[in-house]
């Protein structure tokens, strides 16, 4: 019921960089956290993600546009229905000096689909072969559209570096979730910057690699220091103390000041990310009257709480996936109504309202608990009376497992930056042996959406685009189908 | 030990799309799907090892973690004693010697400020002005390093002490005043007293008569309320190290908490409790040497 959407992040950089021009520069960054490990299959997360592209290559990766931009993979192409083909880059070496070949791409591929956090979005895949030195098949079970999406992931590792056993007699390429494991201290990669130095929670040093492949991406970066500073208010006090020269993320409250300081722009980025409240059907028995759920959707006032709490750093949504995505449908627009919202309540027979439990973190996402309150507010203009609860996101997530609560907020972004993703996660009904529908705490059941996300999953971007009409199809039809019910019902983001 | 009230670690090391099967997985080679009262005598039975669990976030022998990070509160809990204690016996005695003045009222009305400012803005504000307006000291971190085998050390480089100052001056923050308060009325009470009398009869100099005599005599309280307050001050470090990205234990505690590192959490507070005994311990063996009027004797 409420989404707003996106744009979140904030990036800053200080005068560090106009400086920079000349040689052997050191960039002093500070995130809000530092990798809890150097292994890039043990935790799908963006501090992950961001450290793979300093010392790992992928094989493609996004452009600002969206589209995909070759990096170690220099073409690719589709043999058949099923497989698609990589050309590597000639010339590419790892840190050790060893030359990247096709085996070592399938060995990181084989790596990934072992990865508890990463097999079940490499789990459309058969298999990867190397076809020769420089060429790689991936071959999907069915017709996969997002191969490309899940190429973005691959960070080819160095083979023979992880292979063999440590000085505990453990193998060196075990992914392990817990405890020290080979990988997650030591880093055998082809990208750009090396690991020179790590204290974990104080300190990570990368170093410029001298032959780096990417001759036309010189930069002028010489050395990056990363210090996590946690604290919001002291990571923008060390960015314009000087004592940093780039942070991120920028808390939402420091916009303004950050923007006006001489030494620092301040870059935002949209984000994919929406938030929204999930209507818990098995515990109120008014959640499943579509006419509740959709009066609910028109109390909120997405807009109000994009302005006032997120300071125009969020856009209202009224889909789940955001612009950009295949599948989203530009014609499904937040409503916001009230007057609509009591006719419809009054029609449902609920005019006098009803008392209802609502559960949200205070530390996951940027506002979380003031927008939960924001909601439960402008749920009492309909005479909805909402008890919230609001908890740190440790706590949070067991409440969350358990759908311990009537209303419950979650935020969702798609790790395959496509709209399916988020209809098989927060739409779909609940399937604990398919694990589609894992997050949909409302128990929204819509055999019609089920049938539609699933049949996105099989279309490639061929016979998506074979009619403009049925290719924006699938994903989009989803999302009308679930505008219709769910969305009337519970979904909102941010 | 998992509660509901400590958090799931599972979720703090797993990406969203990982399954509920997989979860459970973990939990099962974790050892935390099995009933608390087993965990906890499965815990009992390591500590009584010596092994105190490993960590989740550091994957390391949680007793190595805190340890690594013990030097750095020790010199910020040094450099914030040293702050006060320096600077409350002056002061106090000051206050206590000359009442009336200007100067002393105006100490005594800061030390109810500094009382009553929490040290997280206190932070906030001496890193606003000595780090971004005025630009003097670095607004975070330990700095540079030495080490001196298993210690390392920042009071050895400039960069390092630099470093330590406004930490320090923070946490100093909530001591000072208490302890300036102190000395001025266990100064004030001694004042009273007959042998102050007679020595200011017998013509002795006033630094004589306060400082030898009087100051001496109420030192003794400081040290009995210095050690019990030393349990506050551990606390405060918790905020202080937050606020200035101080990689000690304090800080160490708080990232245990917010993810949920439950072995970590425990051997901390196992430490920290071994850490009061200790500190406590001392505490009352130096009052024994400093006051004739204490003595072991009487206990039996």
């Amino acid at each position: 019921m409420i989404r707003f959407v996106p744009i979140f992040v904030a990036v800053l950089l200080a005068c560090a960089f106009s400086v920079a021009a000349s040689e052997g520069k050191t960039l002093r960054m500070a995130y809000d956290a530092d990798p809890t490990s150097l292994d890039p299959h043990e935790q799908l997360a963006s501090a992950t993600l961001q450290l793979s592209h300093l010392v790992f290559d992928p094989l493609v990766r996004r452009r600002k546009d969206n589209s995909f931009e070759p990096r170690l993979a220099k073409r690719w192409e589709q043999v058949d229905d099923v497989t698609l083909r990589f050309h590597l880059r000639d010339g590419v070496t790892f840190h050790s000096g060893r030359e990247l070949t096709a085996d070592d791409v399938v060995w990181t591929f084989e790596r990934l689909k072992k990865s508890p956090d990463f097999k079940a979005l490499f789990e459309p895949f058969e298999s990867a072969s190397a076809v020769d030195e420089r060429t790689v098949d991936i071959v999907t079970k069915a017709p996969y559209p997002l191969t490309l999406n899940l190429a973005t992931y691959i960070f080819p590792m160095d083979r023979v570096f992880y292979s063999g056993t440590d000085e505990n007699g453990r193998p060196k390429d075990a992914v392990v979730k817990h405890g020290a494991s080979f990988a997650s201290s030591h880093v055998g990669g082809t990208g750009p910057f090396r690991v020179t130095k790590r204290e974990q929670g104080i300190r990570l040093e990368l170093e410029r690699v001298p032959d780096y492949w990417d001759k036309a991406s010189p930069g002028n970066v010489q050395k990056i220091v990363l210090t996590p500073i946690k604290e919001p208010a002291t990571r923008v006090a060390a960015l314009l103390a000087g004592d940093v020269d780039f942070i991120a993320p920028v808390p939402p409250t420091d916009f303004k000041r950050v923007d006006a300081a001489p030494c620092c722009d301040l870059i935002t980025m949209p984000s994919t990310r929406i938030l929204t409240f999930e209507l818990n059907q098995d515990r109120v028995e008014a959640f499943k009257d579509p006419r509740v759920r959709k009066a609910m959707s028109y109390a909120i006032n997405r807009d109000g709480i994009a302005k006032k709490i997120m300071r125009g750093f969020a856009t209202p949504a009224g889909q789940l996936s955001p612009e950009g995505y295949a599948g989203h449908d530009p014609a499904l627009t937040p409503p916001y109504d009230l007057e609509k919202a009591k006719a419809l309540m009054k029609e449902a027979g609920y005019e006098d309202g009803f008392s209802v439990t609502m559960i949200a973190p205070n530390n996951r996402y940027v506002g979380d608990a003031r927008i939960a309150e924001a909601v439960a507010a402008m749920l009492a203009k309909i005479n909805i009376k909402v008890d919230l609860q609001t908890m740190p996101k440790a706590q949070y997530w067991q409440r969350f497992d358990a759908r311990d609560g009537d209303i419950l907020m979650i935020g969702w972004q798609s790790d395959t930056q496509d709209s399916a993703n988020f209809y098989e996660f927060l739409a779909m009904t609940p399937d604990s042996a398919t694990g589609y529908g894992q997050y949909n705490a409302g128990g929204y059941s819509n055999p019609e959406v089920d049938r539609l996300t699933l049949q996105a999953q099989t279309m490639t971007d061929e016979t998506r685009a074979r009619g403009p009409e049925e290719d924006r199809a699938d994903p989009q039809r989803g999302g009308r189908a679930a505008a219709d019910s769910v969305a009337a019902p519970g979904l909102g983001r941010a | 030990m998992p509660s509901a009230r400590a958090g799931d670690p599972i979720r703090e090391f797993t990406g969203q799309a990982v399954s509920e099967s997989e979860r459970a997985d973990l939990r099962k080679e974790l050892g935390l799907d099995r009933p608390w009262p087993v965990q906890f005598a499965d815990y009992l039975g390591g500590a009584a090892r010596g092994d105190l669990g490993t960590s989740f976030i550091y994957k390391k022998p949680t007793v190595d973690v805190v340890l690594a990070k013990f030097p750095a509160s020790f010199e910020l809990v040094l450099g914030a004693s040293l702050i006060v204690l320096l600077l409350c016996v002056p002061a106090g005695v000051y206050c206590a010697v000359r009442p009336d003045r200007l100067g002393a009222r105006l100490i005594l009305g800061l030390s109810v400020l500094g009382i009553s400012v929490p040290v997280f803005l206190t932070g906030i504000v001496l890193i606003t002005v000595f780090s971004v307006w005025l630009g003097w000291l670095p607004a975070f971190g330990r700095g540079e390093t030495a080490a001196l085998g298993p210690w390392t050390t920042g009071l050895l480089t400039r960069d390092g002490l630099a470093h330590l100052l406004l930490p320090a001056l923070t946490l100093s923050s909530i001591m000072l005043p208490l302890f300036v308060r102190l000395v001025r009325s266990a100064m004030l009470g001694e004042l009273d007293h007959d042998y102050v009398r007679t020595a200011w009869a017998k013509g002795a100099s006033p630094f004589r008569v306060w400082i030898v005599h009087a100051l001496r005599n109420a030192l003794l309280p400081l040290v009995a309320v210095g050690g019990l307050q030393a349990g506050t001050l551990v606390a405060y470090t918790l905020l202080t190290e937050t606020v200035f990205q101080w990689p000690g234990m304090g800080f160490l505690f708080l990232e245990a908490v917010t993810r949920s590192d439950i072995p970590l959490i425990t051997t901390y507070l196992v430490l920290v409790g071994l850490l009061f005994v200790v500190v406590n311990t001392l505490v009352d063996l130096a009052s024994l040497a400093l006051d004739p009027r204490v003595s072991l004797e009487g206990a039996r």
